[in-house]
């Protein structure tokens, strides 16, 4: 009796597997991944003006109780250019846009900014990639909500186009604007 | 109408091997002679009509066809010719055509060459080996239709993944499905033997020349695969744990303990309801591989064409098989006779205890595979990667390394344990020697498991051809020879992945033309930087002097690429190769100020990784031919009696 049961043992173990797959299958397939560092602070690093056109950014001051965005892009990424007027519409609303320029140098982001506007209250120049390593963000465009007490509250990866903009403004409100 | 023709040839193998089931069944169930008769021909029918099917498919590719789907999207008409011949199985729909037609060749083999079995069994396995070829019809005729039409026809193909763009993708992939797919037969034969229970000594021996074929050729396709890893995608690892490196490793691992227990089934008929559940396992293994790998479940760099559907029609066909044939074994196994006994000191003990230790790899590699889906399911996400799997299955393999010692110095059913301790003496001498070596050498900071690889690697050496000692050597059967040289490929083998993972070197520099770096007693001059194009790629080419001593040695040009169709960026590492190691380079991106990125490895005794593969593929060879030669040999002897009977 007991060796017949313990010859079921692989077709049990078997179908735990064909449960689990199956499970797996139905499972919506995540290909973006978020940051970790959402519901975290912003960490804090202090960067180099990017341009004339803007002053230098420090992230470690971002606590002073207004929320804003944080916008990781670069003079060199064409989808940067093509959510230029998004930002400014939002710039135009009052939302407070702060820049970080990726692997980029400062008469680029000048030129950048003469072609596309400037929708920046701050931009800092993130010659390696550090601040960006450390926010969680694996590309540009990306675009960070972070709120009065300098926690990441969203993050918007890729272009923001004209439809996102109303979940972007959203994001804000919930983030105390 | 290449297209039409080949989906005409599909449907017809299909019926074919649906008419094969049912004749089956009516020969094993009742009896039928004619439906006997009529088994053979139409495996071998179906292996043909399928064979066509993929020649058509080539044919396509080769004519760069635009109008069918298929190709448009995985070929472009600038593409070099060996791509285009390769490329038809360098994509989902081509490669399940490929498995197919492996599948029914491999059946059509059965049927013309398999004569050891008795024949209810072997009609038994041709049914299965049907049932099973069904399933993956359908799946290609419903789901995955490779030869769909595109209307109206592009201009042009999108072009094949450029990391694909290599000689590797003609051979690996092919290799590896003749591998998984040979597995197929061992499971039809043990569907087969366990419906009309005959599980004995003459099904291990029927079955074994397919597992050993299977295995050299996974053995192959693994070693191809893992040197192609290594120079194509330029980060200098050569296994990266990956889920489709896992799934050939799986299959590879059931297949050697199948080997193995197969080897004591057909000696000493011992382990027979052992050998049967392997024979499943081993299919299985190859069949999980697929589903992991072909719906998307599992990210990973093999994955092309994710698809959820076509991984709930593999789930289905895997429950359906797997399920069947694990419910078939629980019902039928008791009747199975135990087979003979043997002592705990005997080389039947040794291989049952390297059968537990494979199992035991086997069942921790899929582990650390499935583990991150089953995390995702309670909604964090996990990557398992080198950490595990090398703390984990580093000391395992040490342990099934000693068993390699001691088993094949022992006898069979019995040995004396004080005659075993003077004979493992020299092995266990050059494991101290090795050990004793690698820590001078490394001033005692090698980690602890590559300096066990070098103990493992030392005994396993001279215990592998200790086998021949005393022997005569014209009169070992080639089968002997082969297991020695397949035992000392692994040594071979360990003592390169023991001296990469603690002797490599590495540097990393931003470079401007005129630097010069050393690396392990090497000058690398970086002279300069030439943008260059291919056929359908541009690149920057770097050329890099490199001298020993003041003697320049070679040049070296590694390149950026950059592929228009699709747009793609690869590097082109160089490899130079010495008698002790292999200096690999690596060209990455331009800093803004200028400057190139460059990597450069020096990796003691790499090549000793694969050539111990390879030798392990020559060895399974040798017992293959050696084992079948000897069959011939019997059953020559056997008939002739009877002929001189009649005459």
């Amino acid at each position: 009796m007991k060796r017949s049961l313990i010859l079921w043992v692989p077709l049990a173990a078997y179908l735990v597997f064909l449960v689990v797959a199956s499970l797996g299958l139905t499972q919506k397939n995540q290909t973006v991944i978020q940051s970790r560092m959402i519901g975290k602070p912003v960490p804090g690093i202090d960067l180099p003006a990017a341009s004339a056109m803007a002053p230098a950014l420090s992230t470690k001051q971002m606590a002073d109780g207004k929320p804003r965005l944080l916008n990781v892009f670069a003079s060199w990424c064409v989808p940067c250019a093509a959510e230029a007027p998004q930002l400014a519409q939002l710039a135009q609303r009052g939302v407070r846009i702060d820049g970080v320029a990726i692997r980029d140098a400062r008469p680029d982001v000048d030129a950048f900014l003469q072609r596309n506007g400037n929708p920046f209250h701050r931009i800092g120049l993130d010659a390696r990639s550090t601040l960006q390593f450390y926010l969680g963000s694996s590309g540009v465009p990306e675009t960070f909500v972070i709120d009065g007490k300098g926690i990441i509250r969203y993050q918007h990866i890729g272009y923001i186009g004209p439809q996102d903009i109303d979940t972007i403004l959203t994001k804000l409100r919930e983030a105390g604007a | 109408m290449i297209a039409e023709a080949g989906l005409a040839a599909l449907w017809l193998a299909a019926t074919l091997a649906g008419l094969q089931l049912l004749l089956a069944w009516s020969a094993v169930a009742k009896g039928n002679e004619d439906a006997r008769r009529l088994i053979r021909p139409i495996a071998v029918a179906q292996g043909v009509l399928t064979c066509l099917a993929l020649a058509l498919l080539i044919t396509l590719f080769l004519r760069s066809d635009m109008s069918v789907l298929l190709v448009a999207e995985n070929s472009h008409s600038m593409k070099p010719f060996i791509y285009k011949f390769a490329g038809a199985w360098g994509n989902h729909e081509g490669s399940m055509l490929l498995w197919v037609a492996v599948m029914s060749a491999a059946g059509a083999a059965v049927a013309l060459f398999e004569r050891g079995l008795d024949q209810r069994t072997h009609v038994a396995t041709l049914g299965a080996q049907a049932a099973i070829s069904l399933g993956f019809y359908a799946f290609l005729l419903f789901a995955s239709n490779p030869f769909a039409r595109l209307n109206p026809a592009p201009a042009d193909g999108q072009g094949l993944n450029p990391l694909l763009q290599d000689p590797g993708l003609a051979f690996h992939p092919p290799t590896l499905y003749l591998g998984y797919v040979g597995l197929s037969v061992a499971f039809s034969f043990a569907v087969g033997a366990l419906l009309t229970r005959q599980v004995d000594a003459r099904f291990a021996r029927a079955v074994r020349p397919w597992v050993l074929g299977a295995w050299i050729l996974l053995t192959l396709g693994i070693t191809a695969g893992s040197y192609w890893a290594y120079y194509e995608l330029g980060w200098g690892g050569w296994w990266f744990w990956d889920p489709v490196e896992n799934a050939s490793l799986m299959p590879w691992l059931a297949a050697t303990a199948l080997l193995h227990s197969a080897t004591v089934l057909a000696t000493r008929d011992a382990l027979r309801a052992w050998t049967v559940m392997l024979s499943v396992v081993a299919f299985a293994m190859s069949m999980v591989g697929t589903f992991l790998v072909r719906s998307g479940i599992l990210t990973s760099v093999h994955a092309f064409a994710v698809d959820p559907t076509r991984g709930t029609f593999i789930l289905a066909l895997l429950g359906l098989y797997i399920g069947g044939a694990l419910a078939l074994f629980a019902l039928r196994v008791h009747t199975v006779n135990e087979g003979s006994r043997f002592d705990p000191v005997s080389r039947e003990a040794m291989l049952v205890l390297n059968n537990l230790l494979l199992c035991v790899i086997l069942g921790l590699v899929l582990i650390g595979t499935l583990y991150p889906l089953l995390t995702e399911m309670m909604g964090v996400r996990v990557s398992v990667g080198p950490p595990y799997f090398n703390t984990i299955i580093g000391p395992i393999t040490i342990a099934l390394m000693a068993v390699l010692v001691v088993g094949p110095l022992l006898r069979w059913r019995h040995d004396d344990p004080r005659k075993l301790l003077r004979r493992v003496t020299p092995s266990i001498a050059l494991a101290v020697l090795a050990l004793a070596a690698a820590l001078i050498l490394s001033a005692g900071r090698i980690g602890w498991l590559p300096a066990l690889g070098f103990a493992a690697a030392g005994a396993v050496a001279i215990a592998s051809v200790l086998p021949l000692w005393k022997r005569n050597l014209l009169r070992t059967p080639m089968f002997t020879y082969g297991m020695v040289l397949a035992h000392l490929g692994c040594a071979v083998s360990l003592a390169g992945m023991a001296a990469e993972s603690s002797f490599s070197s590495e540097k990393l520099a931003a470079a401007r033309p005129g630097d010069t770096f050393e690396i392990a007693g090497q000058t690398v001059r970086f002279d300069s930087v030439i943008p260059i194009a291919g056929p359908n790629w541009t690149a920057m080419q770097a050329s890099l002097t490199v001298s020993r001593d003041g003697e320049v040695i070679g040049t070296a040009r590694p390149q950026a690429r950059f592929f228009s169709d699709p747009p793609t960026p690869t590097t082109e590492s160089v490899q130079m190769t010495h008698w002790n190691g292999q200096l690999y380079l690596v060209l990455g991106d331009q800093l803004e100020d200028g400057r190139w990125q460059l990597r450069i490895w020096w990796k003691p005794f790499v090549t000793l990784i694969w050539a111990g593969g390879a030798l392990i593929a020559i060895g399974g060879a040798l017992a293959l031919i050696g084992r079948v030669r000897r069959e011939r040999r019997h059953k020559v002897q056997a008939r002739k009696p009877a002929r001189e009977r009649f005459a």
